[in-house]
């Protein structure tokens, strides 16, 4: 899905004032089939920049479009379908606990069926291979039938991301994908993710605490911090100074001093993951 | 001690008593003195005075009115009788609240707030916070008109016996289940059901994906508790002509039969502790 945000600002619904801005004067243009990481301190509006995409929340100022379209002109019922073809995957995944992982991870095909088809489902699911494909994805195969509750953090946070797996949507946007996982089955989700969206010819977007992983995954980079874009770059183009300077004044310094030096090193000696590029 | 710390050192106890200070301590004192303040009157208003129960004159007519109820009525007919008119007691309360949740259920499903797709992304609109605030006042309607009423309304329509039970406890307890039920449905934690709908599912693929599983346990203890209180209010229907253990009750007291009436209120007892074991085990088996 092609995406254009023209100069989009977005404020908290109490203040009206410039200061309780949480995005100001974004601006992005995406092409089908991109795969952008979004980088930056905490509470720079990276989930708000999101939640704009995902239609999820509407901009004070400025528009967006998905292919050529405003959303916010839609009638309810387009609305509804285009919300069908986008998936935003919040950083805790939203599991019931009480439901199996197999309803879990159906749920992200509810928009392509029918009510009567959902409710199915439910009293026997219908495909019960795809469920489990997706699942073996993220090396959870054997967890088809348990329920969420039983399931650890990163298990959990993995059965999220295999619900966007079996989704067939064209915007796949991901908040912190790796919040929950250890370093490897990071790098296994974040393979996974990006073939899969390279499979489908579908847009990526995720945000990404660890810079070391944006960068050695995703071929276009943006940095935001305080609600403005600091840059937006191919991921040749990052050095180490900018990230410096996109994490300065923040008090996650360790973290950004990591994000430097592994930022050194990939540039250094380019190991791309072959399954982005 | 204090000699080791010099004078001109700042008293760091006081500092730290004026900065930690829980700010919500003076608002949970001014609830507190507004709640007294309200309650107060109420008891005076409503002449509450619980020590005359304990005067020797109505520890005496207490004890007479006991007393005549003892031993429980056992014969074999009364019993064969009693065991009759309890069925046809849970029957009117099982129907009737079978027939409120039919009705209730839809009503909660528009009701509730969380289900709303125009509120996904801010407020909602015009035309759906309308339709909800139209359920939210039948229901109000619904339960606002006490059972005891509804009955009397429909012994008139349908005539004596258990239907115009069934139909009293229908109406008052669809009121009743689909406020209860609306609000359980936005208690919990929205997350899982705003994701849903942000993909593009429908409000009703939401319900049964995300709201009926986050907080089955919950609806289902609260309508087997409502079940329990239909029994019980289908006794008090008994009174007005509907049937059931209520009118054996009323014909027992007219007859100052106490033995009768001891009987029929241990069956009671004996109800309400069945109905909640059938939810304990409900609730158990759920999760």
């Amino acid at each position: 899905m092609k995406i254009d945000l023209e100069r989009v600002s977005v404020r908290h619904p109490p203040t009206l004032s410039r200061r309780g801005e949480v995005l100001s004067d974004v601006s992005l243009a995406v092409a089908s089939g991109e795969k952008i990481a979004i980088i930056g301190p905490s509470g720079a509006g990276k989930t708000s920049l999101l939640h704009v995409l995902a239609c999820a929340q509407q901009p004070s100022e400025g528009r967006l479009l998905l292919n050529d379209h405003d959303p916010w002109t839609l009638s309810n019922a387009k609305l509804k379908d285009l919300r069908g073809q986008l998936f935003l995957a919040p950083q805790i995944a939203p599991l019931v606990p009480r439901q199996r992982v197999v309803t879990s991870v159906l749920a992200g095909r509810l928009p392509q069926l029918s009510l009567l088809q959902s409710v199915r489902n439910l009293i026997y699911p219908t495909n019960l291979q795809a469920v489990h494909d997706a699942l073996a994805r993220f090396d959870l195969a054997e967890k088809l039938f348990e329920r969420v509750d039983r399931l650890s953090g990163g298990e959990r946070q993995r059965v999220g991301l295999a619900r966007v797996m079996i989704s067939s949507a064209q915007l796949l946007l991901i908040d912190e994908p790796l919040s929950a996982l250890d370093p490897q089955r990071g790098d296994q989700a974040l393979a996974s993710l990006c073939q899969m969206a390279h499979d489908r010819q579908a847009t990526l977007i995720a945000t990404l605490h660890h810079v070391e992983m944006a960068l050695k995954f995703f071929p276009r980079i943006i940095g935001l911090a305080q609600g403005n874009v600091q840059f937006d770059l191919p991921v040749a183009q990052v050095t180490p100074a900018l990230l410096t300077e996109l994490y300065r004044n923040q008090t996650e310094v360790d973290h950004a001093f990591d994000a430097v030096q592994t930022a050194g090193d990939t540039i250094a000696r380019p190991a791309f993951a072959p399954a982005c590029r | 001690m204090t000699s080791l710390i010099p004078t001109s050192a700042p008293d760091f106890s006081d500092i730290a008593s004026q900065h930690l200070r829980d700010p919500a301590w003076s608002r949970r004192l001014t609830g507190a003195i507004v709640a007294l303040l309200i309650l107060w009157p109420m008891f005076e208003w409503t002449e509450f005075k619980i020590w005359t129960l304990w005067g020797p004159e109505s520890l005496k007519q207490t004890g007479n009115f006991l007393a005549s109820f003892f031993p429980p009525k056992l014969s074999n007919d009364f019993l064969i009788q009693v065991a009759h008119e309890t069925w046809r007691t849970v029957a009117m309360a099982t129907v009737g609240i079978t027939l409120a949740i039919v009705l209730a259920v839809p009503f909660a499903v528009i009701a509730v707030r969380v289900l709303s797709l125009s509120a996904l992304t801010g407020r909602m609109q015009f035309l759906p916070s309308a339709v909800r605030e139209i359920v939210r006042a039948i229901l109000i309607i619904l339960r606002s008109v006490p059972e005891l009423i509804w009955a009397l309304i429909f012994v008139r329509v349908v005539g004596l016996g258990p239907t115009s039970g069934v139909l009293a406890i229908a109406l008052t307890y669809a009121g009743m289940l689909g406020k209860v039920y609306a609000e359980i449905l936005e208690s919990g934690d929205p997350s899982n059901s705003q994701a849903l709908m942000r993909n593009g599912a429908g409000r009703l693929q939401t319900l049964f994906y995300a709201l009926l599983p986050q907080n089955a346990d919950e609806l289902t203890s609260y309508t087997i508790y409502r079940w329990e209180c239909a029994i019980r209010s289908s006794a008090v229907l008994g009174f007005v002509g509907a049937g059931g253990l209520g009118q054996m009750m009323d014909a027992s007291l007219k007859m100052f039969n106490g033995s009768e009436v001891l009987t029929i209120l241990i069956v009671f007892l004996l109800l309400v502790w069945c109905s909640d074991l059938v939810s304990a085990w409900l609730r158990k088996f759920l999760s």
